[in-house]
């Protein structure tokens, strides 16, 4: 492997794994938030000790996400200088504005929020938590206004004598059409993995033959998870569903390539749910096919026209592939095809499920029931991790889909790289980030399942920061 | 002003603020051994992790600003400094990732074994990134081989030359006195004078070190303004080891707190017009000119940080209020609270 490979490789594993653990910030902040909220208005002391419970969790993820965070911002300069030459008079922006707008309100009232139980304002308090929620949201919307930039590029010029892209409309950069879709569904679908998170936790904990008189706490956890979760997927489909079309118009060959589709349809292009054979076009041995259901994802009309991979890869061929040397040539210009076909079924199909089980999650817990069945079991287990990993799969469908491009129609991935960082540099980050990483794993893993597993606290009445006695033990110490 | 010299200053700014701000918790950090030993000294350790507790986040976050704005401002600049520095780069990320983790993690399991080893990753997440950042900006002053395409061509080695190694001997010596007084300020009891006493030897180690690398900077590459900033940290650094004498804690903070940031001024001063200097040519150098964005760009940036930096500076200050009080051993519970029950 070269030096693109390897660094390609260390962009995909490091970017997946942050990603692991943004959307349950994303999802849990705001619901940890809600819980607190709730206790202030009524005093129901059971939403106290689901803000602490979930909150304990909140600030275990938050701290991998955070320090993976940082390894996000050095390493476009580590490991793609020639790209952060190219477009850092664009793509900084929305990075330095991301830390300034979004990094230090999280910390600093993430901070407030945990060490400040004794000593700010209830309301004040439950406030530092709401910042929070909106500190995630702020630092999503610039990197993604970033990220879709690299999918869309709007609001600059090719400069010939500085031989950089430059900013010329960064009103057209945050409104860019496809930051306009993406947000609204990396949003959503991270609520979806924060609400089955709460779900899941609160039903293990419901289920446990000891849960006596914590049983209407749980259940309270268990339902307000699970319609999280179910208003977030239908916000994840009708984004998710705009999506496509805003896609089809600006990277046609990605939507050939999440159906593999070789040859273009005129009209009535099926979407196929699964297909086993090969996926390079020349066998099929079965396949299940919805009929014309691509074309309306592509398009929104049932008999709309699809264009196929063949006849794309020409047309880029013809309009990019005349010079070896340049900026923008490939000898591809197609994606590798199993992966975006699979990827983009799976981003799908296990965050449907994951809804699907919500939604029964909801109606087993009606009333007084409680959910006994055996299957339940893993159904509990599966449920956090069926939209995480749809997130996870999303995301390397968005990205590898773009490939050859790094930023599309402008620039290739190999051209990024960084060129006097040697392979064997790279190798050793990739090492020791992916064994870091790993170990990190296992112990977030250990002590998640130590800390749900303690269930929630019993309820103390808080301390009153107006009045509190200077010489007792801080209510919150490490 | 020029636009891309209003920018080199606010980017001097956020290191500044990165510097006299982790500074403090990189000290802590590295002093939890020393002051942490004793019959008494897993109380003593968490009192100390909790004096940076609230804050150590947000300090981070002034680093990070600081690597998103040289690559909006100065694109060049950030590409030429985080591909060449590449390996130092890769261990202080390694370093801020342990550490951050063993301030969390720490007392989340009741087990010694377990605290111990977040001890030592606290500790080395604290010195090393201490001594590269002082063994990096160091050499980024001084000069590195750079060639006619921006791009670095040394190697690890040679960052480790003599002055580039004072800088990271210096940085230490400075964060170890900055965090010792930080110390004596935000607890009491033992604690509180024993760090006191500490912070005046390794203050005393950490003037006479940084007048050496000064001076070696200035004469190599000052200008008036750099002497002068120079002249302000000794200054200031004399001044709060003599408030420490006299127990004026506060006092001391200020002067350690105003020391380092001249210190880091000095660089920057000495640095300009150049943002990365090149040892190969001076004509191959990085300058605020060469590596900077369009004025587009710069104007747009401009507005966003004259809006937003103060809004910050305003709450974070705000989170250092509400946590002023003294900790004293008798406030730390009996078992972590982080601890499941
Ligand atoms: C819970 C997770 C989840 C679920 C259930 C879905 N998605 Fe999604 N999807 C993501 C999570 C996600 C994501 C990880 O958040 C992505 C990656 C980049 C992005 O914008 O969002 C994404 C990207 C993404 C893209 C690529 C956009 C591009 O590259 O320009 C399309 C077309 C869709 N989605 C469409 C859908 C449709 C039609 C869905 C079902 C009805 C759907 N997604 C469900
Ligand atoms: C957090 C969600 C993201 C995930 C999971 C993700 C995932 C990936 C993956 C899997 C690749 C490798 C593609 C390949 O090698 O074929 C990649 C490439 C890349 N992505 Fe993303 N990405 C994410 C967000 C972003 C954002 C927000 C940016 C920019 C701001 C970005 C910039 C890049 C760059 C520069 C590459 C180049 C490396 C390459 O193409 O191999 N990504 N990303
Ligand atoms: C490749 C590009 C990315 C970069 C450079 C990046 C950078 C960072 C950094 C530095 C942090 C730590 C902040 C702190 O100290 O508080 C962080 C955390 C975070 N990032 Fe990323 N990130 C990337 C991808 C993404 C994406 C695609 C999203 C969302 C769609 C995202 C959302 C968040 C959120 C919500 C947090 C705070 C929560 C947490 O720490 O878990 N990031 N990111």
């Amino acid at each position: 492997m070269d030096a693109v490979d390897i660094a390609r490789w260390q962009f995909a594993i490091v970017t997946v794994y942050h990603y692991f653990f943004v959307p349950v910030t994303i999802g849990l902040s705001v619901i940890v938030a809600g819980f607190e909220t709730a206790w202030l208005r009524h005093r129901n002391p059971e939403m106290l000790r689901l803000t602490k419970f979930f909150g304990k969790l909140f600030t275990i993820n938050f701290a991998i996400g955070l320090v993976t965070g940082i390894v996000q911002e050095f390493q476009f300069g580590m490991n793609w200088s020639d790209y952060s030459r190219f477009v850092g008079d664009i793509f900084g922006a929305p990075l330095a504005i991301e830390a300034l707008l979004a990094f230090f309100l999280e910390s600093t009232f993430l901070g407030l929020w945990i060490f400040g139980w004794d000593k700010l304002p209830p309301k004040l308090h439950a406030a530092c938590m709401w910042l929070v929620g909106l500190g995630t949201v702020l630092s999503a919307y610039f990197i993604l206004a970033a990220n879709s930039w690299m999918q869309h590029p709007v609001g600059y010029r090719f400069n010939p004598v500085t031989g950089r892209a430059e900013l010329n409309d960064f009103v057209a950069v945050l409104t860019n059409k496809v930051q306009l879709v993406t947000f609204p569904h990396t949003i959503t679908s991270a609520y979806m993995v924060g609400g089955a998170f709460v779900m899941a936790v609160g039903l293990w904990h419901l289920r446990k033959p000891d849960v006596g008189k914590n049983a209407s706490m749980y259940r309270r956890a268990t339902r307000i998870g699970a319609w999280f979760t179910l208003v977030s997927a239908l916000a994840v489909m009708i984004s998710g569903d705009l999506q496509g079309k805003i896609m089809t118009e600006v990277q046609p060959m990605k939507m050939a390539s999440a159906e593999a589709l070789y040859d273009s349809e005129s009209s009535n292009a099926p979407f196929s749910l699964l297909t086993i054979g090969s996926l390079d076009g020349s066998r099929e041995t079965f396949s299940v096919k919805v009929p014309s259901l691509l074309s309306f994802l592509a398009t929104g009309r049932f008999d709309g026209p699809v264009k196929g991979v063949n006849e794309l890869k020409a047309q880029y061929q013809k309009q990019y592939g005349g010079d070896a040397t340049a900026r923008v040539f490939s000898d591809s210009y197609t994606p590798t095809i199993p992966l975006t076909y699979w990827t983009f079924r799976l981003m799908i199909g296990l965050g449907m499920v994951g809804a699907l089980i919500a939604l029964a999650v909801l109606w087993s817990t009606r009333r007084d029931l409680i959910p006994r069945h055996r299957l339940w079991f893993w159904a509990v287990l599966a449920t956090p991790l069926l939209p995480l990993f749809a997130n996870s799969f999303g995301w390397i469908f968005t990205e590898t889909g773009r490939q050859p491009w790094l930023v599309f129609g402008v620039m290739t991935t190999s051209h990024g790289v960084s060129p006097n960082v040697s392979a064997g540099e790279v190798w050793a980050s990739l090492i020791t980030l992916t064994l870091l990483y790993a170990a990190l794993a296992v112990i977030e893993t250990k002590l998640l399942f130590r800390f749900i597993a303690s269930g929630a606290p019993d309820f103390e009445e808080p301390v009153d920061p107006a009045n509190r006695d200077e010489d007792a033990p801080l209510v919150f110490a490490y | 002003m020029e636009l891309t010299t209003v920018w080199f200053i606010l980017i001097a700014v956020l290191w500044t603020g990165y510097f006299v701000l982790e500074g403090f918790d990189f000290g802590v950090g590295m002093l939890m051994p020393v002051l942490g030993r004793g019959e008494q000294g897993e109380v003593r350790k968490r009192m100390l992790l909790n004096t940076i507790g609230p804050v150590w986040d947000g300090n981070e976050v002034w680093l990070l600003t600081a690597g998103g704005a040289t690559f909006a401002a100065f694109p060049h600049w950030y590409a030429t400094m985080f591909s060449g520095l590449y390996l130092p780069l890769l261990i202080i990320l390694v370093s801020l990732i342990v550490r951050a983790l063993g301030f969390d993690y720490r007392g989340k399991v009741d087990d010694p074994t377990w605290r111990q080893r977040w001890d030592i990753a606290i500790f080395l997440g604290s010195a090393v990134p201490a001594l590269l950042w002082g063994v990096a900006l160091t050499n980024v002053v001084m000069g590195l081989p750079i060639d006619a395409h921006k791009e670095y061509t040394g190697n690890l080695f040679t960052l480790l030359n003599p002055v580039g190694l004072l800088g990271g001997v210096t940085t230490v010596a400075l964060f170890l006195t900055h965090g010792a007084i930080f110390i004596a300020l935000k607890t009491e009891g033992d604690v509180r004078h024993e760090a006191r006493r500490l912070s005046l030897k390794l203050g005393a180690v950490a003037a006479l070190l940084a007048v050496v690398l000064l001076v070696t900077i200035n004469v190599s590459t000052g200008s008036v303004a750099s002497w002068i900033a120079s002249v302000v940290a000794a200054v200031a650094l004399l001044a709060g080891l003599s408030a420490a004498s006299r127990e004026r804690e506060g006092w001391a903070f200020v002067g350690t707190f105003v020391a380092i940031g001249a210190a880091v001024a000095t660089l920057f001063l000495a640095l300009f017009p150049d943002v990365m200097p090149s040892t190969t040519n001076d004509l191959f150098s990085l300058t605020t000119t060469n590596a900077a964005s369009t004025a587009y760009t710069l104007t747009i940036m401009t507005w966003v940080a004259a809006v937003f930096t103060p809004v910050v500076v305003l709450y974070q200050a705000w989170s250092y209020w509400i946590f002023r009080k003294r900790i004293s051993t008798h406030h730390i519970p009996a078992t972590s609270v982080g601890a499941p029950h």
